[in-house]
C-alpha cells in the first residue's frame, strides 16, 4: 500500500461516518464533562440504550422512529436512574457507579437468558433493510471520490450525509444551549460547585439536566452506529469506548463547541494513519497485535495530551487553569 | 481526606448478618449444574483401566451414586453403530468401564442395553438408553449415559458451603488487590484505574519467571518486589510530577486511564493474547475439609492473604510508619506541619500498593488463569469493594471485597451465573443509594 493510499483511507474514516459518529457521541460528553465537569465513565451505556432500541425495533417489525424514541427514551431513564442518587454525591462516585452500569448493561444484554430481547451474545441483525434506513438514500449506485483510495459507496456517503447532519443540528442547539444562562451555570459548576449554590442554584438539577441531555445525545450517536453497521451485538458497547470518546473530547478541547467535531476527525485520522503506517512497516504482524499497538499508543497518547495540552486542540488555557484542571 | 474510624462491632455484626442470611437463601435454589459426587471419568483414567492407549474407539463408564458412593454396574452391554449398521460392542467390567474399537473418525449412535443394567441401576432419563450423534473427531471420544436419579437442583450441605469458601477466597484475593487502591485514594485522592495494570503485572512477571525455571515461590516473591518498585516508579516519574503541577485530580483519573489503555496492550504485545495456566495451579484436586471441599491451593491462597492483611493491619496501626500513612491521609498539610514527610510516606503507599496488587495478581492468577487483561476484568470488582467499604478506608476495603467476593460466588447458585458480576456492581449500587459513604466510610464523603 502506498503512503499516498494510507493517508488518503485514514482521511476517509476521519471525515466519513466514523468520524461524525464519535463526533456526535463525544459531543454528548462534551456536555457533561467538558461544560459541567461530570466524569460520566458509563457514556457507552447510553449509546448502547440508541443502538439497542434501534434493534429492538427492527426485531418487533416497527419503525425506524419508534427505534429512535425507543432507544433514546430509555437513555433519559437511565440518566435518571443514574444522576438522581449519584449526583448528589462526590465525583468520585460517578465516575465508578457510570463505569459499573455501563458494564452491567452489556453483561445483561450478552446474558443467555436476555437472548429473546437483546439476542444475547450474537445480538440483532438485519436492521438497515428492516428499518428502511437507506430507502430514501438520494446517492445513484456507484463510487463518489477522488482518486483510488478516497471511496465511498452510496451507501457510505448516505450514512455520512445523515450523521454529520445530526452533528451539525445538535452542535448548533449545544451551542445555543452552553451560550444562554443555563449554560453559564453549568460552567459555575465545573468550576466552583460550592460557589454555584451558594448564588441559589440548584446544582444537582442542572448536573442532572446536562446528564440526561448528553447521555440521549449519546444515544442518537448510538442509534446511527447500529443502522450505519446493520446489526448490534454486546461485544461494541465495552469500556475503551467511553475511554476514546474521552480522547476525542480532550483532544478537540473539553468545553468548547467544537470541540467534539474537531477532536473525532483528528483522532480518526491519527488512529487510522497509525495503523496503515503500521501495516506498511511491519507486515508480517498479526492483526491482534498491530490492535494492540495501535490502543497502547492511544493510551500513550491520552496521557501525554492530558499532561502537555489539556486544553486540547481548540481550547484556552486560561479557562483551563479558571476551572482547576 | 478519610478518617480510619475504629472499627464498629456492631457494623462487623451487620456484614456478618447478611452474609448468614444469603445461606438459607441460597439453600432454596432450584437450578445449577451438575454434582457428580465422583462420577467423573478422565481420559487418563480411561487408557489406565484400558490398560494401555486407546486408539481408535469410544470410551466411558457407567456410575451411579448409590448411598453416596459411585458404584459401577457390571455387564451392561454398549453397542456403537453408524447408520443401520453395528460397529462394534462391549461389555463393561466390574469398574463400569467400557472401550469399543471404531474404524474412526465420523459420526456414531452409541446405545445402551437397559435389560442388563444390574438391579438396583437405571437411566436418569428412561430415553436416554441411545446417545443418537457422538462425533469423533480426534480419534477417540467419550461416551457418557447418566445414571440414577436426578440430582441436578438437589445440593447438600456441602455445596453450600464450599461455594461460601470459594467466595470467600475470591473476596480475600480482591481484598488484597484492593487495598492499595483504597489506601493511594486515601493519601492523594486518586482514583488509579491503572491499579487493574498492577494487578495484571504481577501475575505475568511470576508467570515468565516461573516459565524460565526460576521455582515458584522464589518467582512469586520477586514478582512482588517488582511489583512494588513498579509502584515506586510510577509515583516518582508520573504522579510525583503531576501533583507538583497541581494538576486537579478529574485530569489525573484521565492520565491513569490512558497508563491503563496503554499497559494493557503492552502487555497483550509482550505476552500474547491467550490465557495460560501456572504450572503450580495445574493438577489441583480438591478434598474435603469438614463440610468444604477445597484444593491446597484454596487453603494456600487464603491463608497468604489472611497473613498479608494481617500483617498490613498491623503496620497501619501499631508502627510509626502506620502512624504517618494515617495521618497523611487525614490531613496532609497538618501532617506535613507536624513533620511528616508526605512525598516519601506517598511513595511507601505507592511501593506497598505496587506489591500487594502484584500478589493480589499472582493469586487470582493462581485461582483462574494468568491473562493480559485479567486484572481489568477484575477492576470492577476492585471499585466495588473500595466504594463499599467506604472509600480511601483501607479496612472498609478489606470487608467490602469479602462481601463482594461471597455475594458473587453465592449468587451464581441461584441464578444463572452469567450474572454473576451484575449481582457484586447491582450491591455497589445499592449500597451507594442507602448508605453513600460505604460500609465503614466517614459521612462527610457524602455530598
Amino acid at each position: 500500500m502506498s503512503w499516498i493510499s494510507v493517508f488518503a483511507l485514514a482521511l476517509q474514516t476521519a471525515v466519513g461516518f466514523q468520524g461524525a459518529s464519535y463526533a456526535l457521541a463525544a459531543t454528548g460528553l462534551n456536555l457533561q464533562f467538558g461544560y459541567t465537569g461530570l466524569s460520566n465513565f458509563g457514556h457507552v451505556g447510553f449509546l448502547m440504550m440508541g443502538a439497542y432500541g434501534m434493534a429492538i425495533a427492527s426485531d418487533r417489525g416497527w419503525s425506524i422512529w419508534v427505534g429512535l424514541a425507543l432507544g433514546i427514551g430509555a437513555a433519559v431513564l437511565l440518566g435518571l436512574a443514574l444522576g438522581i442518587p449519584t449526583l448528589r454525591l462526590r465525583a468520585d462516585y460517578l465516575s465508578v457507579v457510570t463505569i459499573a452500569t455501563a458494564e452491567i448493561l452489556r453483561l445483561v444484554a450478552n446474558a443467555r437468558p436476555s437472548a429473546p430481547v437483546t439476542g444475547a451474545s450474537r445480538g440483532i441483525g438485519g436492521l438497515s433493510e428492516s428499518l428502511g434506513f437507506f430507502r430514501p438514500n438520494f446517492f445513484p449506485e456507484g463510487k463518489y471520490g477522488i482518486g483510488n483510495s478516497f471511496l465511498f459507496s452510496s451507501r457510505q456517503l448516505w450514512s455520512m450525509v445523515v450523521a454529520w447532519s445530526c452533528v451539525l443540528v445538535v452542535t448548533l442547539l449545544v451551542r445555543a444551549w452552553v451560550r444562554s444562562p443555563w449554560g453559564r451555570v453549568l460552567r459555575a459548576i465545573r468550576e466552583d460547585e460550592d460557589a454555584a449554590r451558594a448564588l441559589g442554584k440548584n446544582v444537582v438539577v442542572f448536573k442532572l439536566q446536562s446528564f440526561v441531555i448528553g447521555g440521549s445525545i449519546g444515544a442518537l450517536a448510538g442509534a446511527l452506529i447500529a443502522l450505519d453497521a446493520g446489526s448490534v451485538n454486546p461485544g461494541r458497547w465495552i469500556a475503551p469506548l467511553t475511554f476514546a470518546l474521552y480522547t476525542v473530547v480532550i483532544l478537540g478541547g473539553a468545553g468548547t463547541v467544537w470541540g467534539p467535531v474537531v477532536g473525532a476527525v483528528t483522532y480518526w485520522f491519527l488512529l487510522d494513519f497509525v495503523d496503515g503506517a503500521l501495516n506498511n512497516l511491519w507486515f508480517d504482524v498479526s492483526d491482534t497485535t498491530a490492535g494492540a499497538v495501535r490502543l497502547a499508543l492511544m493510551g500513550v497518547g491520552l496521557m501525554l495530551l492530558m499532561i502537555y495540552r489539556p486544553q486540547g486542540i481548540l481550547g484556552s488555557k486560561e479557562e483551563m487553569l479558571a476551572s482547576g484542571r | 481526606m478519610s478518617h480510619h474510624r475504629p472499627l464498629r462491632p456492631w457494623r462487623f455484626a451487620l456484614v456478618l448478618l447478611v452474609l448468614v442470611a444469603l445461606w438459607p437463601a441460597a439453600a432454596r435454589a432450584q437450578e445449577g449444574d451438575d454434582a457428580d459426587a465422583g462420577c467423573a471419568f478422565t481420559k487418563r483414567e480411561a487408557i489406565e483401566a484400558n490398560g494401555g492407549p486407546l486408539g481408535s474407539a469410544i470410551w466411558g463408564r457407567l456410575c451411579q451414586v448409590r448411598e453416596g458412593k459411585p458404584s459401577y454396574p457390571e455387564g451392561v452391554e454398549i453397542t456403537v453403530s453408524q447408520g443401520e449398521e453395528e460397529v462394534g460392542s462391549a461389555t463393561t467390567g466390574a469398574d463400569g468401564v467400557f472401550v469399543i474399537e471404531i474404524p474412526g473418525n465420523g459420526t456414531y449412535e452409541v446405545s445402551l442395553d437397559v435389560e442388563t443394567l444390574p438391579k438396583g441401576f437405571s437411566l436418569t432419563d428412561a430415553d436416554r438408553s441411545t446417545l443418537g450423534n457422538v462425533r469423533v473427531n480426534l480419534g477417540d471420544q467419550q461416551a457418557a449415559f447418566r445414571l440414577g436419579e436426578d440430582t441436578r437442583g438437589q445440593r447438600d450441605f456441602s455445596d453450600y458451603a464450599t461455594t461460601f469458601a470459594k467466595g470467600l477466597r475470591l473476596g480475600l484475593i480482591i481484598a488484597v488487590a484492593a487495598v492499595g487502591l483504597s489506601l493511594v485514594y486515601g493519601v492523594t485522592g486518586l482514583i488509579n484505574f491503572a491499579h487493574a495494570e498492577l494487578v495484571t503485572f504481577g501475575a505475568i512477571v511470576a508467570f515468565a519467571l516461573s516459565d524460565a525455571g526460576v521455582p515458584f515461590w522464589l518467582a512469586v516473591a520477586l514478582a512482588v518486589v517488582a511489583g512494588g518498585a513498579l509502584g515506586l516508579a510510577n509515583d516518582r516519574l508520573l504522579w510525583r510530577p503531576l501533583r507538583r503541577r497541581n494538576m486537579a485530580l478529574i485530569s489525573q483519573m484521565v492520565v491513569s486511564i490512558g497508563l491503563s489503555i496503554a499497559a494493557r496492550n503492552i502487555f497483550q504485545i509482550v505476552f500474547g493474547p491467550n490465557s495460560r495456566r501456572y504450572v503450580a495451579a495445574a493438577g489441583q484436586r480438591e478434598s474435603a475439609y469438614g463440610p468444604f471441599r477445597l484444593t491446597t491451593n484454596d487453603l494456600l491462597i487464603m491463608g497468604i492473604s489472611v497473613a498479608v492483611l494481617v500483617a498490613l493491619t498491623v503496620l497501619l496501626r501499631r508502627t510509626r510508619l502506620g502512624t504517618a500513612i494515617r495521618a497523611t491521609a487525614d490531613n496532609q498539610d497538618l501532617a506535613a506541619s507536624s513533620g511528616i514527610a508526605v512525598d516519601r510516606i506517598i511513595s511507601i503507599v505507592w511501593i506497598i500498593c505496587g506489591a500487594l496488587a502484584a500478589l493480589g495478581g499472582i493469586l487470582y492468577g493462581l485461582s483462574v488463569t494468568v491473562k493480559y487483561d485479567m486484572g481489568f476484568i477484575l477492576l470492577l470488582s476492585l471499585f466495588a469493594a473500595v466504594v463499599l467499604g467506604g472509600l480511601g478506608n483501607a479496612y472498609g476495603a478489606v470487608l467490602g471485597a469479602i462481601v463482594i467476593g461471597v455475594v458473587q460466588e453465592m449468587s451464581g447458585l441461584f441464578i444463572d451465573t452469567a450474572y454473576k458480576f451484575v449481582v457484586a456492581l447491582l450491591v455497589l449500587i445499592l449500597v451507594l443509594l442507602i448508605r453513600p459513604q460505604g460500609i465503614l466510610g466517614s459521612r462527610e464523603r457524602f455530598g
